[in-house]
């Protein structure tokens, strides 16, 4: 079965961002940036899907500028075995990243498509759905358990209430929840290995699809700060401050 | 205009996020219909009849609906969405799961999680975990999106919507609900609770969440948790508060031995009054807490339990 797993390339999440003066966006410049992690664990799960002798191939695959081939290099170290890269400057956002990620699932044919649930910048959490639904594949989201078995899919997600078990038509999409998977860290020979791992590129012309977004970001602006409070000496004075000043309880 | 709102049901009942996003539709302004699809839900349609503003609800009674499942929720949408201008549901798993099918098939971006109406297509809505707003405009004709319930005061229950069936049938071949293991508990929901409780990997097992409850008994609170809290196994994954866990915001947030990472105050940092309990003072949670107590949990919440 072949395995296509969507990365996304974003701000490191361990990086606090600053937001440009002029509030047209977040300031991207010199800052550290890096697999998404919902991403990561969805190579994760890939790599171990073949691992097991399930997968008989892993395709990783980007949406992005030329920047984001250090991404793919990233995959193809964990395991992937050839990247592809829709090279675009455009600022995309999920639909049309998912209309290009479309596209190649079309020429690929993979049995499996593995997404993150949500990348860190846009918190948009959209891409993995509507590939589905632009694929007419069904889709489970926010796994935290995935099994392949009679050539059906099943898929524990990560609901409001608590888990919830689907088992899906193959072949099908899956976005990863935090829970799936502790991914690895790539080791130096496989980074040496990844290197000379085969990387395509296409353009968004080539696959015959429009990505750049039609919204406008009209502006972005810092959220309000919460005033710093103060440091309490004891657990009588906490709750005489949540009574008689905050009048939060009684 | 002319606005769609998903019902959103927990426990065979109208969730209350409904009234919320109910609210946001009200911000946009124009004739609000809500529709609630799955199996034996006359009663949650009847409930959501209710909600004041709404004119219409749209009842879409079929087992192939019965868990929400994406695929025949998706299709059942986007045979409806012609009648719309907008399409909201609250940004639930459930409407997570759904809405950005719909935009897909309409060819329309999907506005995530907005806590703000600045116009009938300019919304505002919170990027990086919270640690920026976006504010955003979209030129599609029609507009899917979902909604921060916390960021909006739910809508009075003084309505009296008419109630339709929806005759639009579809099937679904391509999944199949299997089972589920829901949390069952007596506390308030978390996402709409007055005062919540939260323990982090500081709280060092699950058995010592118990030193959480009588205080959120004494409270009316639920308990929530960090994801630290939930990897380590201590509680299940419906308890996380944070950037992909449950937004909250209630009168009162008490953290307990939690950090106060980026991503769990995205999650929590739009309450009222958040109180920290750590043993270290130098803590990031101290700097968005109004009351902060430096020591060890062990010792404070049994006595914080015996003083409220
Ligand atoms: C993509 C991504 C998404 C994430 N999403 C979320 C999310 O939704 N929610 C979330 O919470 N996190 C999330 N995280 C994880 C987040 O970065 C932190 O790792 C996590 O919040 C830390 O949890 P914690 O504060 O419980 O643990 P720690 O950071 O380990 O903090 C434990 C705290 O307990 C205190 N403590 C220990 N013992 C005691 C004691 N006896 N008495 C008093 N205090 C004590 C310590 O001083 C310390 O401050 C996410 C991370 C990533 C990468």
């Amino acid at each position: 079965m072949k395995v296509l797993v969507a990365v996304k390339r974003v701000i490191d999440y361990n990086v606090k961002i600053r937001v440009k003066p002029d509030n047209s966006d977040v300031d991207l410049t010199n800052v550290k940036m890096a697999m998404n992690p919902f991403c990561e664990i969805a190579v994760e799960e890939a790599v171990r899907l073949k691992e097991k002798g399930v997968a008989t191939e892993v395709v990783a695959v980007t949406v992005g500028p030329k920047a984001a081939q250090e991404q793919l290099r990233t995959a193809l170290a964990l395991g992937a075995d050839r990247a592809i890269h829709v090279q675009t400057d455009e600022r995309v956002e999920s639909l049309g990243a998912a209309k290009a990620l479309a596209k190649v699932v079309e020429a690929e044919q993979p049995e499996l498509t593995i997404l993150g649930k949500q990348a860190i910048d846009s918190d948009n959490n959209q891409t993995g759905q509507m590939l589905a639904a632009l694929t007419g594949r069904p889709q489970g989201t926010f796994a935290s358990a995935v099994v392949v078995e009679d050539g059906k899919l099943k898929v524990t997600r990560e609901i409001d209430g608590g888990l919830q078990t689907v088992e899906l038509a193959l072949p099908a999409i899956v976005t990863t929840d935090l829970r799936l998977n502790e991914p690895r860290y790539a080791k130096l020979p496989d980074i040496m290995k990844a290197k000379k791992k085969p990387l395509d590129t296409k353009t968004p012309e080539e696959l015959g699809v429009e990505v750049a977004s039609r919204l406008t970001l009209v502006k972005v602006e810092p959220p309000a700060e919460r005033q710093g409070g103060v440091k309490v000496g004891s657990v009588d004075e906490l709750v005489d401050k949540l009574k008689n000043e905050a009048k939060v309880i009684s | 205009m002319s606005i769609l709102v998903l019902a959103e049901q927990h426990d065979g009942q109208l969730a209350e996020t409904t009234a919320h996003v109910v609210a946001a539709a009200k911000a946009i302004g124009g004739d609000i219909d809500v529709l609630v699809a799955g199996e034996h839900v006359g009663a949650i349609a009847e409930a959501a009849a209710r909600l004041d503003g709404v004119s219409r609800v749209r009842v879409a009674d079929s087992a192939v609906y019965a868990h929400q499942l994406a695929e025949p929720l998706g299709e059942l949408l986007v045979a409806l969405a012609d009648d719309y201008s907008h399409v909201l549901a609250a940004a639930t798993t459930t409407g997570k799961n759904v809405m950005p099918r719909l935009a897909a098939l309409k060819d329309v971006a999907q506005l995530s999680e907005i806590i703000a109406v600045e116009s009938a297509d300019t919304f505002k809505r919170p990027i990086y975990a919270g640690n920026a707003i976006a504010t955003v405009q979209s030129p599609d004709a029609l507009k899917v999106m979902t909604v921060r319930a916390t960021a909006f005061d739910a809508v009075a229950e003084t309505g009296a919507a008419s109630v339709e069936a929806v005759e639009t049938v579809v099937d679904n071949a391509l999944s199949r609900f299997v089972g589920e293991e829901l949390a069952s508990s007596d506390r308030p929901e978390l996402g709409a609770a007055k005062v919540v409780i939260s323990g982090g990997r500081g709280m060092g097992s699950g058995d010592n969440f118990t030193l959480l409850e009588g205080i959120a008994d004494k409270l009316g609170a639920a308990i929530g948790a960090s994801r630290a809290a939930v990897d380590a196994g201590f509680v299940p994954n419906d308890m996380q508060v944070g950037q992909t866990g449950k937004i909250v915001a209630p009168e009162l947030y008490i953290a307990v031995g939690i950090s106060g990472a980026i991503q769990h105050l995205a999650g929590m940092k739009d309450s009222k009054v958040i109180v920290a309990i750590n043993k270290d003072e130098e803590a990031p949670i101290f700097q968005v807490a109004d009351y902060g107590l430096v020591g060890d949990l062990f010792e404070i919440l049994p006595e914080l339990e015996s003083k409220l």
